[in-house]
């Protein structure tokens, strides 16, 4: 399947910043215009370059929160960067990049953790495509600021109007940490099938039914797709959280090959 | 030791193979294990990456960069496949 999926070219581009808005308290939505970007699916990420006066470059890898083609010779890309303490690039991101700083942009990268719509047409598989084709449910799970790439994938899922089962759990500290949830609330009353569960692990809105806590292996079975429908899952977050949570999938029948993660380290 | 895994390593592999190596499956000359690149264990440091596999631990690959090189080691797999198109 994977080897089937299209992805552009990737390569360096320069890039303008758009628009830099707060996305959370920690976070901030930042809107890049980059130059001969060839477009990307949803899921992928990029690398950020940042250049010292001095000519000391760090590089930084980010998962985009947009997808689609190209559209001209600059094409809007969005990504969510939450400030890492004593990090090297992000708290430049967050904190001082604006409206018309430069960077350089390495992408699209990874063709792995990636999802597609089907094609046009190809909701009912022909009964000899063998079981690549069978259209399976998606379950996305995703730890604080891992949910960025399903933002992409969701907005895909909405945009082509596909008809896959799709659900995201979505573990937060507090609801002022949830990223994009206007978004998240228009993809939810969209008609492409899409389910959100919130799982807070600090601070609960009021009238929560369970009190905050790191998800559980019991919560996570209650709210993910059982094994016995067989979900694609894409698992997002810190390499604790992404660990903990693909241990317990196994544990819950899952088969690893179903299972695709990505670590972003941290704690 | 945190280890992120081999898709994080996209970014820095496209700076040297014409394809996307993360979807390539390549065979651990360890255990024999065959498995998407994506899905191997990677372990970064100042001093360079190591890339391990997922089912037996054993070193798949390393990358050591400097600013005008970088030495690439395939040690541990024994053959890569890769899609064509």
């Amino acid at each position: 399947m994977i080897g089937r999926l299209t992805v552009p070219r990737s390569g360096w581009h320069p890039a303008t910043v758009a628009a830099n808005t707060p996305e959370t308290g920690s976070a901030a939505r930042l809107e890049l215009d980059v130059e001969g970007w060839p477009g990307n699916a949803a899921g992928q990420h990029l690398d950020v370059r940042l250049t010292a006066p001095d000519g000391y470059t760090a590089t930084r890898s980010y998962s985009i929160a947009s997808s689609g083609p190209a559209t001209g010779d600059v094409t809007r890309v969005v990504l969510a960067v939450d400030r890492v303490p004593d990090g090297e690039v992000s708290p430049f991101l967050v904190d001082v990049a604006m409206a018309g700083d430069r960077l350089e942009v390495h992408g699209p990268l990874g063709a792995f953790f990636v999802w597609q719509p089907q094609p046009a047409g190809a909701a009912e598989p022909a009964a000899d495509a063998g079981v690549d084709a069978t259209v399976r449910p998606v379950q996305l799970i995703a730890g604080g600021s891992g949910v960025v790439p399903f933002v992409a994938m969701a907005q895909a899922h909405a945009d082509a109007d596909d008809a896959t089962p799709f659900r995201l759990l979505y573990s937060v500290r507090t609801p002022a940490d949830v990223f994009f949830a206007a978004e998240f609330e228009r993809l939810v009353a969209a008609s492409a099938p899409f389910r959100l569960d919130l799982v807070y692990t600090r601070e609960a809105p009021a009238g929560w039914p369970t009190p905050p806590a790191r998800i559980t292996r019991e919560a996570l079975a209650e709210a993910v797709l059982p094994a016995s429908d067989v979900p694609l899952i894409y698992v997002c977050g810190s390499t604790g959280f992404v660990e903990r949570v693909a241990a317990w999938l196994i544990e819950l029948g899952h088969d690893a090959r179903s299972i695709r993660t990505e670590r972003f380290g941290g704690t | 030791m945190q280890h992120l895994d081999g898709n994080a390593l996209a970014g820095a592999l496209a700076e040297f193979f014409s394809f996307d190596v993360t979807t390539a499956v390549a065979r651990c000359n360890g255990c024999g294990a065959i498995d998407e690149f994506a899905r191997a264990l990677v372990f970064t440091s100042p001093a360079g990456t190591v890339v391990r596999c997922p089912s037996c631990d054993h070193v798949l690959a390393t990358l050591v960069e400097s600013d005008d090189r970088a030495w690439l080691g395939f040690s541990g797999v024994s053959a890569i496949e890769v899609r064509r198109g």
